[in-house]
């Protein structure tokens, strides 16, 4: 995991796998605070007290296929290396949420990259689920609520080529315009 | 702040209803990238970037895309699961930005399957 827009993908990711219909993430870049936060919250089925202590263990997995579940871990170890805090808290039920902060210039924080591309991926692979996205930089937002874009459409998937154009198109405009350090990963 | 254009949406889904309507049958191949950890590690996302552009490139209604999640072989991941309606599922291993373009074109558009890059065929059993 080389960038911090790969972690975000997984750890919706895991917010998907834990039944949520609706995915927060929530990014913000403050070069006054020289800060980075991440927070992805979910309103899945939330973990109890006993799985979440072992939750960042990384030989602990709800999975059966394997004996590693390093998603966690990993996000926690990138944040603690760049000067960063990581925080998980979650109620069985209620849902979990995930916030990281890194040291904005530190020199081992991994760049954004390609929240373009996570974005994409999230959304377009996960159709049944609603995806509320808000990048704040500098005092400039980006937001984009999948439930509103669901609303317009109607009967269309969220998935639909010329849907997912169009939120493409949205989010890379967007993002650009808040003058964010994360790059679109090709260009047209 | 970007907004969202509500009145492109309008036309999409006018230009969707009167496209649709022609024809029957929404989704005649699914495709799923394997996205765990492991996946998105060894490039999943990339690959996921170059279907779905591929999709929008060649405007394919009919192909469904979506993660699933690790199911245990991560050290052949990326890998992607090929199903075309009333076929076996396919899936294939190893799976980089121009194998995926590769796979989309012969074996989504024309139904070949591409027999060097394939792991197994059939679906995974979930204990």
């Amino acid at each position: 995991m080389l960038e911090l827009a790969l972690h975000i993908l997984d750890i919706a990711e895991n917010s998907v796998r834990a039944g949520a219909k609706t995915v927060f993430i929530d990014i913000t870049e403050d070069r006054m605070k020289d800060r980075l936060s991440i927070g992805i919250r979910d309103d899945g089925v939330g973990m109890d007290d006993a799985t979440l202590k072992k939750a960042m263990d990384p030989f602990y997995t709800s999975k059966k296929v394997r004996r590693v579940g390093l998603g966690l871990p990993l996000l926690k170890e990138a944040a603690i290396r760049a000067g960063g805090s990581f925080t998980i808290d979650s109620h069985e039920g209620a849902g979990t949420r995930v916030s990281v902060g890194f040291q904005l210039s530190h020199i081992d924080r991994q760049p954004l990259g390609d929240l373009t591309g996570a974005f994409m991926a999230l959304i377009a692979g996960n159709a049944g689920v609603d995806f509320v996205c808000r990048h704040e930089c500098e005092g400039h937002v980006f937001t984009l609520d999948t439930r509103e874009i669901r609303s317009e459409i109607g009967d269309i998937p969220l998935n639909h080529v010329e849907v997912l154009k169009f939120i493409r198109q949205h989010i890379m405009e967007g993002l650009s315009g808040i003058g964010t350090e994360a790059k679109s990963a090709h260009h047209y | 702040m970007a907004k969202l254009k509500i009145e492109d949406l309008k036309k999409i889904k006018e230009k969707v209803h009167a496209e649709t309507a022609l024809r029957e049958g929404f989704n005649r191949v699914k495709v799923t990238v394997h996205m765990g950890t492991c996946g998105i590690a060894s490039g999943a996302k990339q690959v996921m970037d170059e279907l779905l552009r591929d999709i929008e490139e060649a405007g394919s209604t009919d192909v469904m895309v979506t993660t699933s999640g690790c199911m245990g072989l991560c050290s052949r991941e990326p890998l992607v699961t090929v199903e075309i309606l009333g076929q076996e599922p396919i899936k294939y291993e190893y799976v980089d930005t121009n194998k995926m373009r590769q796979i989309f074109k012969r074996h989504v558009l024309q139904g070949e399957i591409q027999t060097p890059f394939v792991l197994a065929r059939g679906a995974e059993i979930l204990k």
